[in-house]
C-alpha cells in the first residue's frame, strides 16, 4: 500500500500555464513549473530565489491567476496567488500574461515597489543588470503618482567590501536568507517594522564570513553593491567573460567583467532567471582581479535584448544576397550557355 | 554605326561667321554679367568675424550644463556614450567627496568627460538620452584645428561657465 502511495505521489502532474501544458513533479511551485516551460510566460520574481530555502512570497510580483484549481476541484482560486508559494495540482490551469487582471495587478505591485525607491539609476552601479529596472520597464507605469518624500537612509558599509544603500532596498529578504543559509551565524537581518523596516547589522558589525559577498549577487536591486566596483564603470561598458580557478573554498566558477585588460569585478555565474549557479567565496570575488589568476573559458552568453550586449555585433548575419544559392547558380549557368550558343 | 536606341542625335557643326570668330562680342557680354554682379547683394559672409543666425534646431558643439546652484548636472551614467552611434564619448566617473557638494549635483560625477569632435556626427542622440538634462548641443560650429589631439574636447571646453563667472564676464564686456 505504501509503495502504491509512493508511486502515486511520484507521478507527474499535468499543469497548463497560459495554454502551454507541462508535466512536473508534485510539490513543484507554479513559478518553477513555468520556468520549466521558459519564455515569456515565466512570472517575474523579485524575492524568490530557488537556491535559498524559504525565500519568496514577499514581493508579490509573481502573482498569477488560477482559473482552474485542479482536475478534482475545478473551481478557480478566488484571488490572484503568488506563484512562487503555490504548488501545482493535477489539471491546474494558470493564466499569467494572458490574464489582464494579472497584468493590471503587476502594474500596481511595481508602483508599490517603486514608492520608496529613489530611482537613481544613473548613479546606481546595478543599473543595466537590475531586476527592478527590468520589471518596471516591462510591467510598470511610465510615471509615478507618488508625491511625498521618499524614505531615505545613510549609506552603510557592511565590512570594507560591501556597500548597503538602504534607500534602494525593496525588502526582498534574499540577503537575509543568504546570511542564514550560506554563512554559519547570522549577523544581519531586518530591523524595524513596516515603513521603518531596514536591512542592517547590529551596531554596523561587519559580516565576517567567506561567503558574505554573495549578498551582492542575490540582491535584485542596487541596495547591496560591490565597493571594489563602486563607480568604476557602467555594467554595459564591461565585457563579461566566463572563467574558473582552483579555489579551495568554493567551486571557483565565476564571471569576470573586463574593461580592456582590467578585471573590474568578479561575480558568480547567473542563469537566465538571474540566479547564481553556484555561490562563490570572497577571495574569488574581491581579491583575484588579475587575468593570471583565472582560466578563461570564453565570453559569457548575454541575451540580445540586454543592454550589456549593446554595440557588440557577435550575431551578425551575412546579408541574404551573399549566400550561395546552388539552384540559382545552376539555372544561371544553363541560361548563360543557352544565350552564348548563338 | 547605327544607334541602338534610335534616339541618338548627330549635331551639325557649322563654320563660325566673322562676328563669332573675333570673340569680342562674347567676351563683352560675359564681362557685363560679371560687372553686374558687383552691385548685387552678397550671398557670402566673413565667417569667423560674422556669423549667421542658426536655426532653432541647430546642433553644434556640446555643452555640459550646470543647475541653478551652479552644480554640474552630469552624473556619468554613460547613457550618452551608450547611445552615441559614432562612439565619440568617453568618461571616467568618480565619487563626490565630502565638501564637494557645491560642485556636483549627485554623489557620482564625471571626473573625465571627453568628446572626440572628429568622430561626433552631431546627431543629438546624447542630448536625447541624457536623463539629467546635462548635455545639450547648443554651441557654435566646432572650430577647425591643426592637430587631431586638439579635437578631443575635455571638461575644460565642454562644461558651462559657472553663473557668477558668466555674470562677471558680462559686467566686464558691457
Amino acid at each position: 500500500m505504501n509503495i502504491l502511495n509512493f508511486l502515486k505521489l511520484s507521478e507527474k502532474v499535468k499543469v497548463t500555464i497560459d495554454g502551454m501544458p507541462v508535466e512536473v513533479e508534485p510539490g513543484t511551485s507554479i513559478l518553477n513549473a513555468a520556468r520549466q516551460i521558459g519564455g515569456d510566460i515565466v512570472p517575474p520574481a523579485m524575492c524568490y530565489y530557488s537556491k535559498l530555502e524559504g525565500s519568496g512570497g514577499k514581493c508579490r510580483t509573481c502573482l498569477v491567476k488560477v482559473s482552474k484549481g485542479s482536475e478534482k476541484d475545478p473551481r478557480p482560486m478566488p484571488k490572484l496567488v503568488a506563484s512562487c508559494r503555490t504548488n501545482v495540482m493535477d489539471g491546474m490551469e494558470v493564466q499569467n500574461i494572458t490574464s489582464p487582471e494579472v497584468v493590471e495587478a503587476r502594474r500596481g505591485i511595481v508602483e508599490m515597489l517603486l514608492i520608496n525607491h529613489p530611482l537613481d539609476c544613473p548613479v546606481c552601479d546595478q543599473a543595466g543588470e537590475c531586476h527592478l529596472q527590468d520589471l518596471a520597464y516591462e510591467h510598470g507605469a511610465e510615471a509615478t503618482r507618488y508625491e511625498f518624500d521618499r524614505r531615505t537612509f545613510d549609506r552603510i558599509d557592511i565590512g570594507d567590501k560591501i556597500q548597503l544603500h538602504m534607500t534602494r532596498c525593496i525588502l526582498c529578504y534574499r540577503c537575509v536568507f543568504v546570511a542564514d543559509q550560506i554563512t554559519e551565524n547570522r549577523v544581519h537581518g531586518i530591523l524595524g517594522r513596516g515603513d521603518h523596516a531596514e536591512i542592517s547589522t547590529y551596531i554596523e558589525k561587519a559580516i565576517d564570513n567567506d561567503f558574505s559577498g554573495n549578498v551582492i549577487d542575490v540582491c535584485p536591486v542596487g541596495a547591496l553593491t560591490d565597493k571594489t566596483f563602486r563607480f568604476k564603470n557602467r555594467v554595459w561598458f564591461t565585457k563579461p567573460v566566463e572563467a574558473h580557478r582552483d579555489c579551495p573554498t568554493c567551486s571557483g566558477k565565476t564571471t569576470l567583467w573586463y574593461k580592456g585588460e582590467e578585471v573590474l569585478r568578479v561575480t558568480a555565474r547567473k542563469d537566465e532567471f538571474g540566479e547564481v549557479e553556484e555561490f562563490i567565496c570572497n577571495t574569488c570575488r574581491f581579491d583575484k582581479k588579475e587575468t593570471k589568476d583565472w582560466v578563461i573559458e570564453g565570453p559569457k552568453k548575454v541575451s540580445r535584448q540586454s543592454v550589456i550586449n549593446s554595440n557588440h555585433y557577435d550575431q551578425l548575419q551575412p546579408a541574404q544576397v551573399v549566400k550561395k544559392n546552388l539552384e540559382l547558380m545552376e539555372a544561371n549557368k544553363e541560361q548563360f550557355e543557352r544565350a552564348t550558343k548563338f | 554605326m547605327e544607334s541602338l536606341s534610335g534616339r541618338k542625335k548627330v549635331l551639325e557643326q557649322k563654320p563660325m561667321n566673322f562676328m563669332e570668330r573675333i570673340y569680342l562680342p562674347a567676351i563683352f557680354k560675359g564681362m557685363a554679367i560679371t560687372f553686374m554682379h558687383m552691385f548685387k547683394k552678397k550671398e557670402t559672409i566673413h565667417y569667423p568675424e560674422q556669423e549667421r543666425e542658426f536655426s532653432e534646431n541647430w546642433r553644434g558643439m556640446h555643452s555640459l550644463k550646470r543647475d541653478e546652484q551652479g552644480k554640474e548636472r552630469c552624473t556619468a551614467c554613460g547613457l550618452c556614450a551608450l547611445s552615441c552611434p559614432a562612439e565619440a564619448i568617453t568618461m571616467i566617473s568618480a565619487e563626490r567627496e565630502k565638501g564637494e557638494e557645491h560642485l556636483y549635483r549627485e554623489e557620482k560625477y564625471a571626473a573625465v568627460y571627453e568628446i572626440n569632435m572628429l568622430r561626433c556626427i552631431f546627431c543629438g542622440l546624447c542630448e536625447e538620452a541624457c536623463p539629467k538634462e546635462a548635455i545639450y548641443l547648443d554651441g557654435p560650429i566646432v572650430p577647425a584645428d591643426f592637430l587631431r589631439k586638439d579635437f578631443i574636447y575635455g571638461k575644460d571646453k565642454l562644461v558651462e561657465m559657472p553663473i557668477n563667472e558668466l555674470e562677471a564676464l558680462k559686467a566686464v564686456t558691457h
